[in-house]
């Protein structure tokens, strides 16, 4: 595993429990920043939205969505770009930090969805959605967390390629040409938006489901008997 | 097998790895309004500053065919106050100070004297709109040329009827599209699209392209960014 193990000791009562070390201070720093820019990112990203609530040219111009403004950061076009275009950068720098360390470290390993993952998912989709049975815990993360976790670092790459077509579409005109234009660049960057705060949905239902410990654990980096560790 | 720890001491490493993350507090200080302000600023500064070095002198903004325009009766007629500042085209100048050589007022005539280039680009708007648009006029670059404009200043401030005001890098302002505009959809400029004279920058967002042109200054300082930047619009806003 790499990630250190000890025993905790509790000299009154003489239990002894397990606790690992799982989340890295680098991820846990990165996991809270990005969490915050995430949310200012949206928040600031449907305020602009607002703007020009429709995709292509302007003509024809369809609202697509009236956004309420209550649930937007920025007051206005210009207050909400002056958010997004500062939380990007925080956006971003998160995501290269996260990024470097788990390659640099190796820690990636514990959370990379990779071929051999593949076969424990369908039992995992089963147990959560379905009622089957619980499929044996061997790692920090079962094969559905790795494929959310690294799908969810993939959407995190995509919403900056589409944001900077958007905001540069001549100085990456390639990065538009690829992305399908100038208004397609547009509307991946609201999709991909929305497949991250459908992650960030299911991602707290089951923080909610699996309770306190797994919670303080993304604060500590400690978590108490993790059940890979179960005897 | 592995280290054992007392709980106490567990309790003070979860503590102490809890205070590591005290840097994302520093976070909150854009919730505190004295601190927001300057520090968004600050932010649309640094993106400014990112604009400028990713924006390259030498690359073109995509150009159209003919087919791919947008009718000249749809091309959106934006404007901050009136579509219309009644401007005398008999009497009009553009009156050009600052680092040139060559200040004083210029008539229209002077500027179609210079090689005019016509080109179908996108015209994008802050808001996240475009419309594909055909225009015509000289290169402002050489324009300043002609001026014997002082090419290492920093910027170029345009004044307009409609007492509309704009700045523009020189890097953007030599740029080979950036346009002195007369013309659109190979018509005379009308008088609400900015008659006689207007800026037409493809790799600039809409706002930056003003009408209705009067004044031209190449300066090192602005007193004033721009209309919108003075409201907290971003001052590069470059495409």
């Amino acid at each position: 595993m790499g990630t250190p193990t000890i025993a905790i000791e509790n000299t009154k009562s003489g239990e002894v429990r397990d606790a690992v070390y799982e989340h890295p201070f680098i991820v846990r720093l990165c996991h809270w920043v990005n969490a915050v820019a995430l949310f200012v990112m949206v928040g600031s990203g449907l305020q602009i939205f607002r703007a020009f609530p429709s995709f292509g040219a302007k003509i024809p111009e369809k609202v697509l969505l009236n956004w309420p403004k209550s649930f937007a950061i920025g007051g206005w076009l210009g207050g909400a770009l002056q958010w997004h275009l500062t939380f990007m950068w925080i956006y971003i720098g998160s995501g290269l930090l996260y990024l470097g360390y788990q390659i640099l470290s190796g820690n990636y390993k514990q959370v990379l969805f990779v071929p051999r993952d593949v076969r424990g998912v369908w039992p995992m989709v089963r147990h959560y959605f379905f009622f089957g049975s619980k499929p044996p815990v061997r790692e920090a993360y079962n094969p559905l967390q790795k494929h959310a976790y690294t799908s969810v670092v993939i959407l995190g790459i995509l919403s900056v390629a589409t944001g900077f077509v958007i905001w540069k579409p001549i100085q990456f005109s390639w990065l538009a040409w690829m992305m399908g234009g100038f208004h397609y660049a547009r509307l991946w960057h609201f999709i991909v938006m929305w497949a991250m705060l459908a992650f960030v949905f299911g991602h707290l239902i089951m923080v909610v489901l699996h309770g306190w410990n797994k919670f303080v654990s993304m604060l500590t980096g400690w978590k108490k008997d993790p059940e890979y560790l179960a005897k | 097998m592995y280290r054992r720890v007392d709980h106490r001491k567990f309790k003070s490493m979860n503590r102490r790895e809890l205070l590591k993350l005290t840097p994302v507090v520093a976070l909150g200080a854009f919730a505190i309004p004295s601190v927001q302000k300057p520090l968004l600023r600050a932010g649309l500064g640094f993106s400014d500053w990112a604009s400028r070095v990713m924006f390259r002198s030498g690359h073109l903004a995509t150009t159209f065919s003919d087919s791919d325009l947008t009718p000249f009766a749809k091309f959106p007629i934006n404007d901050y106050d009136v579509d219309d500042p009644g401007v005398d085209f008999d009497r009009w100048t553009l009156t050009v100070a600052g680092a040139v050589q060559k200040g004083g007022d210029y008539k229209l005539e002077h500027i179609q004297a210079l090689p005019k280039f016509r080109q179908n680009t996108r015209h994008v708007c802050v808001e996240g709109w475009d419309v594909i648009g055909r225009f015509g006029g000289a290169r402002l670059s050489d324009f300043l040329k002609a001026i014997g404009a002082d090419l290492t200043a920093r910027y170029v401030y345009v004044e307009c009827a409609d007492d509309y005001y704009e700045s523009l890098d020189m890097a953007t302002a030599l740029h080979p599209q950036t346009l002195l505009c007369y013309e659109m959809y190979d018509q005379p400029l009308t008088r609400e699209h900015g008659a006689p004279l207007r800026l037409n920058i493809p790799t600039k967002v809409g706002y930056k392209q003003a009408k209705y042109l009067t004044d031209l200054t190449v300066t090192n300082v602005l007193q004033r960014v721009g209309y919108w930047e003075d409201q907290g619009y971003s001052e590069f806003c470059g495409l």
